[in-house]
């Protein structure tokens, strides 16, 4: 049931290191490639973004802990890669051709750069999926935390909020609902909220009795209370 | 369909994580699939473009102008689009205003959700394990790590980013920062304050 990467209130992490507020934006170089060659393939238009968050999930639970932050990114990118057949295994290990590729012609120029980083990927969408909740009214999440539609498929209801009880703090629209989406089933739009639960409803020791934790959730993560 | 292969394609290619990036990088290009010169432009956009002055100077112009702060407080995504702000990682904006009895404090427990054209790419902190663990169970403890400590009178409300929703931290304003102009006061405004992991910068 669950995934290496959902990690909220583990325990055993160690302190955080905070960073300067000059430190380079890139730490090392590759890091910036990999950046950019994950954002440039991603713009080859054969993936969302829900499908190249999963493909970092799938990484395997050691490759997932052993591997830094930038590590996760290109290897699940390889990943991507072939799973979609943009590129084939003989071409990883360097057995590659130079011929143009099916979809060269979509390859990012460097002149498209700015437009498409400006232009973004809005998430909202229409969907006559009615609004169930409203403002100030008392949820619960499902339990357990999972992937309804496909087996050890992609959520983002973390386990530390499974089976909590909330109260909508904000009605965001209807968005891409990425269980669906991160499986190619469809964008499945429905009502998405913040959500806000009472440390004390998380945790068995909370740090203070007032303090809190919200979560964006879509609708089909929640009932009424 | 989820696809839990064990013998991922990654392992193909280099392990050392430069080689494995330069490896991938020199198949795509030579299939056409990228453009060298488009990864430049991504780098350079992210190093020198877009960064924490940006959400910076929202900070300020909100600090200056109550009209201004009240749009942003209802509707973070238009007010920002009109200062040019608006992309990639930062199309749903939501901005969150710290009082004296409530201190906020954003964090991707999930994976690395950031507000990328207001704060651009999160420093290496956020997107570790110890910060996406630990933020939401004990941000106190967190904030400590990072010398901010709250009176027991403030409570904490922690953002878990589980949606393409990104949170900005409006810190509160300094005292004897009457009177300053808007660059002063963007001056003043730290990435950390921002996430809420920090406080803003009092003047000398």
């Amino acid at each position: 049931m669950t995934r290496v990467h959902d990690m909220g209130g583990r325990f055993g992490d160690g302190p955080v290191h905070p960073d300067p507020d000059d430190a380079p934006v890139f730490a090392e170089e590759w890091h910036g490639r990999a950046l950019a060659v994950t954002l440039a393939a991603g713009s080859l238009g054969q993936w969302n973004i829900d499908i190249s968050r999963h493909a970092r999930e799938r990484l395997s639970p050691k490759d997932y802990s052993r591997f830094s932050y930038y590590e996760k990114w290109i290897s699940a990118l390889a990943d991507l890669l072939v799973e979609t057949g943009v590129l084939s295994e003989e071409d990883l290990r360097g057995q590659t051709s130079d011929e143009a590729h099916p979809l060269a012609n979509r390859a990012l120029k460097a002149e498209a750069v700015a437009g498409v980083l400006a232009n973004g990927g809005p998430a909202d969408r229409p969907s006559n999926v009615p609004v169930k909740f409203e403002i100030g009214q008392e949820v619960v999440t499902a339990r357990p935390a999972a992937n309804r539609l496909v087996d050890g498929g992609h959520t983002r209801l973390p386990i530390y909020a499974a089976g909590a009880k909330g109260r909508i703090l904000m009605v965001h629209g209807t968005h891409v609902l990425p269980d669906s989406s991160a499986h190619q089933l469809g964008e499945a739009p429905e009502p998405l909220y913040a959500v806000v639960f009472p440390a004390s409803q998380l945790w068995a020791n909370p740090e203070h009795p007032e303090d809190e934790v919200v979560l964006d959730l879509w609708q089909s993560y929640l009932e009424p209370l | 369909m989820p696809h839990d292969d064990h013998d991922h394609p990654h392992a193909l290619l280099p392990p050392e994580p430069a080689l494995r990036v330069k490896a991938l990088e020199t198949i795509l290009t030579r299939k056409g699939l990228i453009d060298p010169a488009a990864l430049d432009e991504i780098i350079d956009t992210y190093q020198n473009k877009i960064g924490p002055q940006n959400g910076a100077r929202v900070v300020a112009k909100a600090w200056r102008d109550p009209d201004f702060k009240s749009a942003l407080l209802k509707d973070a995504t238009s007010v920002v689009a009109d200062l040019c702000y608006y992309g990639r990682q930062g199309e749903h904006m939501v901005v969150v205003e710290n009082t004296p009895e409530q201190h906020n404090m954003v964090v991707c427990t999930l994976c690395s959700c950031y507000p990328w054209p207001l704060l651009g790419i999160p420093p290496g902190w956020y997107k570790s394990d110890a910060y996406r663990a630990r933020a939401v169970r004990e941000p106190r403890k967190v904030l400590a790590e990072f010398g901010v400590s709250l009176p027991a009178t403030s409570s904490v409300r922690v953002w878990d980013s589980t949606a393409e929703i990104r949170y900005l931290v409006l810190p509160m304003r300094p005292d004897g920062t009457d009177g300053l102009s808007e660059d002063e006061l963007a001056a003043l405004v730290t990435r950390d304050s921002m996430i809420g992991t920090g406080l803003p910068k009092v003047p000398s």
